[in-house]
């Protein structure tokens, strides 16, 4: 499943969030977003997702287009997760998945919970209160969800976010190892440079709304003169207007 | 529509309730306290005003309509700040579902929900006060009906203002039916108003329905046309209800204010 996006902005209040950028993340990809706070990363990923509509611009999903192609269909077989969003704290973590898997429209739906239950070490805590859990039990318990309908486009949005080193590594191993064994295409915004030098095939550097470079790791990193991704980082988003 | 997908988003309120005891006890309390205090003021007005001398009940009657009104309402305004609160917002707008499911599941549940505080309140009053709200008769399914409907509307236009402003805008979803609680001559006949205002009231089904209720526990006759107009008015502004909602929904797609509702 591909994703093409095509000169996309978005402006909100005169102001641009995301200004005219244009990419393409092949099928089984895992493209990383990266960029300081405000650069447009998560209003990227909102009209991707159909949540925000574009000032202009169009995002092709295998050759259809989100905002004029029936917008569920697309998202049947989509998902996204982020330690912004959570699930419902009263209910157990079971319910959670139970309620997503039928809006997902899974088959064999305690099965598939209970693949994931396995994968995802949930078993010890699957009918505990989701509000009861830790932020790593909660974590991947969102993943789970984000994995229920088994996606072929998966969005993240700093999923190891505010994680220890030890549960933030099980995360990155775990979408490493499920992305082997499965065709999905990810779309990965983080903050965090070792995580994207590890898991991304390609990358996307934003500043204030605009794509200023894009590349491997590798490519990036020798672009800049640098030795890795994070000093990378810091060398662009400390420069001024510089656009690849 | 898809039913299975009505059901999920049934499933996940119906978890909610039956997960917390608490919650059931705060549904029936409710409409419970609501029956004590105004079955004493009904018991009252019955042995000292001669208006309501030959019908005991009708201000407990009124009550308990009132009453299953505002749960409607309020029920449908809690479920849709529920996933607000919980931050599952997002969660909920990206899965594959139509708008018209999301309503058509919190209608669904909004009655459930409101049933579960009003049979216990109404089955209560009938030992306590010596009145029930089943005198009505069949008509009482048509009255509650277009109550139900106009709740619905109510917690519509509320929602619809949560997308539209955020949840800045919870506080009026608590005041919302007081505004027109007024205007909705519960407790006396449109008569006591202003004209000016009567013209006014008499575009909202809380009249009719009321005025209705009153008219079969006095006079012990049904006034059908009456009813269909209480539930026609409940439709034209339930339809009402529904553009603005769908309005405020895209217009919040357009601001981007639904990825970080509840932030």
């Amino acid at each position: 499943m591909s994703i093409e996006i095509k000169n996309l902005s978005k402006k909100f209040n005169e102001v641009y969030a995301v200004k005219n950028i244009n990419f393409t993340i092949g099928t089984n990809k895992t493209i990383g977003l990266l960029g300081p706070n405000g650069c447009g990363k998560t209003t990227s990923i909102g009209m991707m997702l159909g949540l925000i509509k574009p000032t202009t611009g169009d995002i092709i999903i295998q050759d259809k287009n989100i905002n004029t192609f029936q917008r569920n269909t697309l998202l049947s077989i989509m998902n996204f997760a982020s330690p912004y969003v959570e699930l419902p704290k009263k209910l157990s973590v079971k319910q959670n998945l139970q309620i997503y898997g039928r809006l997902y429209g899974v088959k064999d739906l305690s099965l598939r919970i209970d693949e994931l239950a396995e994968d995802l070490n949930l078993k010890d805590f699957i009918n505990k209160k989701t509000g009861e859990l830790s932020s790593g039990q909660k974590n991947r318990v969102s993943l789970a969800k984000s994995l229920i309908n088994k996606p072929e486009i998966l969005l993240l949005d700093e999923p190891t976010a505010s994680l220890d080193p030890d549960i933030g590594d099980y995360v990155r191993s775990y979408v490493q190892s499920y992305k082997s064994k499965n065709k999905v295409t990810i779309l990965l915004a983080s903050h965090n440079m070792a995580e994207v030098e590890r898991l991304c095939d390609s990358v996307i550097m934003m500043k204030k709304g605009k794509i200023i470079d894009q590349g491997t790791s590798k490519e990036i990193i020798n672009r800049h003169g640098r030795t890795n991704l994070e000093e990378t980082f810091l060398k662009i988003v400390r420069s001024k207007d510089e656009v690849a | 529509m898809r039913w299975h997908k009505i059901y999920a988003l049934c499933l996940r309120h119906i978890y909610l309730i039956s997960n917390s005891l608490p919650r059931i006890i705060d549904l029936i309390y409710w409409p419970t306290v609501q029956i004590f205090l105004w079955g004493f003021i009904s018991k009252f007005f019955t042995l000292n005003s001669e208006y309501y001398s030959n019908t005991v009940g009708i201000i407990l009657t009124a009550a308990i309509l009132y009453d299953f009104l505002f749960r409607v309402s309020i029920s449908y305004n809690i479920m849709f700040l529920e996933e607000i609160w919980s931050r599952n917002f997002t969660n909920l707008f990206i899965a594959p579902i139509k708008l018209s499911e999301m309503i058509a599941s919190l209608t669904i549940t909004a009655v459930f929900r409101s049933l579960i505080g009003l049979i216990p309140a109404a089955l209560l009053a009938i030992p306590l006060f010596g009145v029930s709200v089943f005198k009505i008769g069949l008509p009482l399914l048509a009255l509650l009906f277009s109550l139900y409907i106009f709740g619905v509307t109510l917690g519509l236009l509320v929602t619809a203002g949560l997308l539209r402003f955020g949840p800045s805008f919870e506080n009026i979803a608590w005041a919302s039916l007081f505004f027109l609680a007024p205007l909705g001559c519960i407790y006396y006949p449109v008569e006591i108003l202003p004209l000016s205002l009567q013209i006014i009231a008499k575009g909202l089904p809380l009249v009719h329905v009321f005025e209705e209720m009153r008219n079969i526990l006095i006079n012990g006759t049904v006034n059908y046309f009456e009813i269909f107009i209480s539930i026609l008015i409940s439709v034209a502004y339930f339809i009402f209800g529904v553009i603005i909602f769908y309005m405020a929904y895209f217009g919040a797609r357009v601001r981007g204010t639904l990825i970080n509702m509840g932030e």
